[in-house]
């Protein structure tokens, strides 16, 4: 089977190679920057795809939660941005100048002790990883220890991500309520609203993503990541080997809300704002979809299926909005039904067998290259 | 806080209180009651429940006009029709779906949730595209509206109660269906022992038919008797699933008992901390406790010894 795993190999590289192509050259040379800015929106859920193909495609842990570390690391990103733009200068009409608008309209008069420390760039980009990645420790450690797992997982993390929309919502003067966080304007001085600004973003963002991707690729051929498919087939089997499987999977889910994170802070950074509705229980599962379509199992395809569902959203709600949620139910049932490994899947199993060139290219190596 | 109230005062808040937490125990118990069934007996998450119950909901306000247009005589009692209407309209989709889809995937317990939040959407949005967006509520029949004077300062909605004695006799059913009759020892021995049951010659596929459809048709019912107490809309079934499926998992998902209790102590800990709290702190405090016993006690409150 060695060829096979070459061939899988170098596959997932050309795959690789294809997307970086398509998000940093190809893309930004074909749309102007109003499109290309959605495009960067998109490839930020498109980190939180990533990461279900870790603890999901691979693991089999299930997560609807995800939206909670998204919004996490968005809203300590946002935190940073809100408290710059909301200068003493800049607040002047405010009953208390200094603290952001939101807090003046809803009568606080000086920040909540928590806001305090997001005045320092350095806090604020550690909090943006590391206080998602400790929800997610203490939540791992309580279920996976437990030996809760599967649909039980599934459910719970769902009512979490119901749980702090609530709260955000409901708490409105300590994060901004159903609005969010919003009018964020610069990052250390630098106006992150102008084109220049939203380029420069998202190269970033293309940065990151390729280098998470990369992450992913080396979680995943380490010997850790044989433990997690394991462990996703058979867990009993790798518990009985002598592995401490919760630990495995409170380590994979701890790296998935991570990368969601940061996904969420690029998306602050981008978009402008931060608001409970990419936090919720319908923005959750929606990221779910994203790595299902792009075939749960490849990183590669999770980033393709992320922008391929959003571009689609995208289409139908400009032209036929009431056909949109039509649209993606039957994707949800279609992609269970038919083709469980998504479009990746699509791919490797039809699309390649039917390709005989490219067979015969990559199995006798000195063979005459195909002509173009 | 209490200095202002006297004595007498807080009873009656307490009472109070209590009553609204009984008609929100009613509320989960119908909801998780068909959910309950179909999670304890196949292990499906069917998470467009609440689309079904929305179903039931619009079949009621259907028959309500139904009935204000050619039956005037009889509208006081178009709400049992409506519910009979809503239970065979539900369990008939209910079926329709388990032998399109969920039968295909008992096998993928994690991808039947992601196919059935798929069916959620659609049927919402068909509800949007029939009945519009907005709300819609039907007119209660005159003797159901009005609140009994229990004493001077407390009283009791009629359509509460009455939303309370229905969920009683619903469960009742559901429990001598179960516990009393040929198919309910055939789906406990389902629960049980899937291979043992087939093996003596159970059908279990019907079985599992039948069950999908009953909890779905229960679900319906449900939201004939949600009408009751509050509008429809096409999204509201969303709103409830979080708490219905907390609720079940909470309770131990294969006994009917455990449902019961958890539906009463997460309705009533929730209306007392509303009494403290504002309502969506009283929510987030609740979902909270729950997810934090469900750490300490990841089977839920009642456990069956069954054999997977």
């Amino acid at each position: 089977m060695a060829a096979t795993r070459t061939d899988s190999r170098s596959l997932e590289l050309i795959g690789f190679a294809l997307i970086a192509l398509l998000i940093m050259v190809v893309l930004p040379l074909m749309l102007d920057i109003f499109r290309l800015n959605l495009v960067g929106k998109y490839l930020t859920y498109a980190f939180v795809a990533v990461g279900l193909v870790l603890c999901w495609g691979h693991t089999g842990i299930l997560s609807l939660g995800q939206g909670v570390f998204f919004g996490l690391g968005g809203y300590c990103m946002a935190a940073f941005l809100k408290l710059e733009a909301s200068s003493v200068e800049n607040t002047r009409i405010q009953s208390t100048p200094g603290i952001p608008d939101f807090m003046d309209w809803n009568q606080l008069t000086e920040l909540p002790f928590f806001w305090v420390p997001f005045k320092s760039l350095p806090f604020a980009l550690i909090a943006v990883v590391a206080v998602p990645a400790i929800a997610a420790f203490i939540l791992g450690a309580a279920m996976f220890k437990r030996r809760v797992g599967g649909v039980y997982f599934a459910i719970i993390t769902q009512a979490l991500a119901s749980v702090l929309t609530i709260l955000i919502i409901g708490r409105q003067g300590y994060t901004g309520g159903i609005n969010g966080i919003t009018d964020l304007r610069t990052l250390l001085g630098w106006d992150i609203r102008t084109d220049n600004a939203k380029y420069i973003l998202y190269f970033v963002c293309c940065f990151l993503l390729l280098g998470i991707m990369l992450l992913a690729r080396f979680v995943l051929a380490s010997k850790l990541g044989r433990i997690l498919v394991a462990t996703r087939d058979q867990e009993d089997r790798v518990r009985f080997s002598g592995y401490d499987v919760a630990n495995f999977k409170i380590f994979v889910f701890c790296l998935a809300s991570a990368m969601a994170a940061i996904g969420g802070a690029m998306f602050a950074l981008q978009v402008g704002f931060m608001s409970p509705s990419f936090v919720g229980i319908v923005p959750s599962i929606e990221m779910v979809i994203f790595c299902a379509v792009g075939g749960r199992h490849s990183l590669v395809g999770a980033v393709v299926g992320t922008l391929v569902v959003n571009w689609g959203k995208t289409l139908f709600s400009e032209s036929f909005p009431e056909l949109w949620l039509f649209a993606m139910g039957g994707l949800f049932i279609a992609v269970v039904l038919a083709f469980p490994r998504g479009l990746a899947g699509l791919v490797t199993d039809q699309l390649i067998p039917r390709l005989p060139h490219w067979r015969g290219w990559t199995h006798r190596q000195p063979s005459p290259a195909p002509a173009e | 806080m209490f200095g202002e109230y006297s004595l007498g005062e807080l009873g009656s808040i307490l009472v109070m209180q209590g009553f609204a937490g009984l008609i929100l125990f009613s509320v989960f118990l119908l909801m998780a009651l068909g959910l309950a069934i179909i999670f304890g007996q196949m292990g499906v998450i069917n998470m467009a429940h609440g689309e079904f119950m929305i179903l039931g909901a619009y079949m009621t306000y259907l028959c309500s006009h139904l009935f204000e247009a050619y039956l005037p005589s009889l509208y006081g009692g178009y709400f049992f029709a409506a519910m009979i209407i809503a239970f065979l309209a539900a369990g008939a989709l209910g079926l329709l779906v388990e032998w399109a889809l969920v039968r295909r995937l008992y096998a993928r317990p994690l991808d039947t949730l992601l196919a059935t939040w798929g069916l959620s959407l659609i049927m919402q949005q068909a509800f949007r595209s029939t009945f519009g967006a907005r709300e819609v509520g039907v007119e209660l029949p005159q003797w159901m509206m009005g609140s009994l004077n229990v004493t001077g300062s407390i009283e009791v909605q009629i359509n509460g109660l009455f939303v309370m004695g229905l969920t009683l006799l619903i469960t009742a059913a559901v429990a001598v269906l179960l516990f009393k009759s040929k198919w309910g020892l055939q789906v406990r021995a389902v629960v049980a022992n899937r291979t043992m049951s087939g093996a003596v010659g159970i059908d279990t596929r019907r079985i599992d038919r039948l069950t999908f459809g009953l909890g779905c048709g229960i679900a319906g019912v449900a939201g004939s008797a949600f009408t009751m107490i509050g509008s429809t809309g096409p999204t509201a079934g969303q709103l409830y699933i979080v708490d219905t499926f907390l609720v079940v998992v909470f309770g131990g998902a294969q006994s009917l008992l455990g449902t019961v209790a958890s539906a009463l102590s997460i309705s009533q800990s929730q209306s007392a901390l509303e009494f403290f709290l504002t309502g969506s702190m009283a929510k987030v405090l609740t979902l909270l406790m729950v997810i934090g016993l469900l750490m300490l006690r990841p089977q839920g409150l009642f456990v069956l010894k069954v054999r997977r």
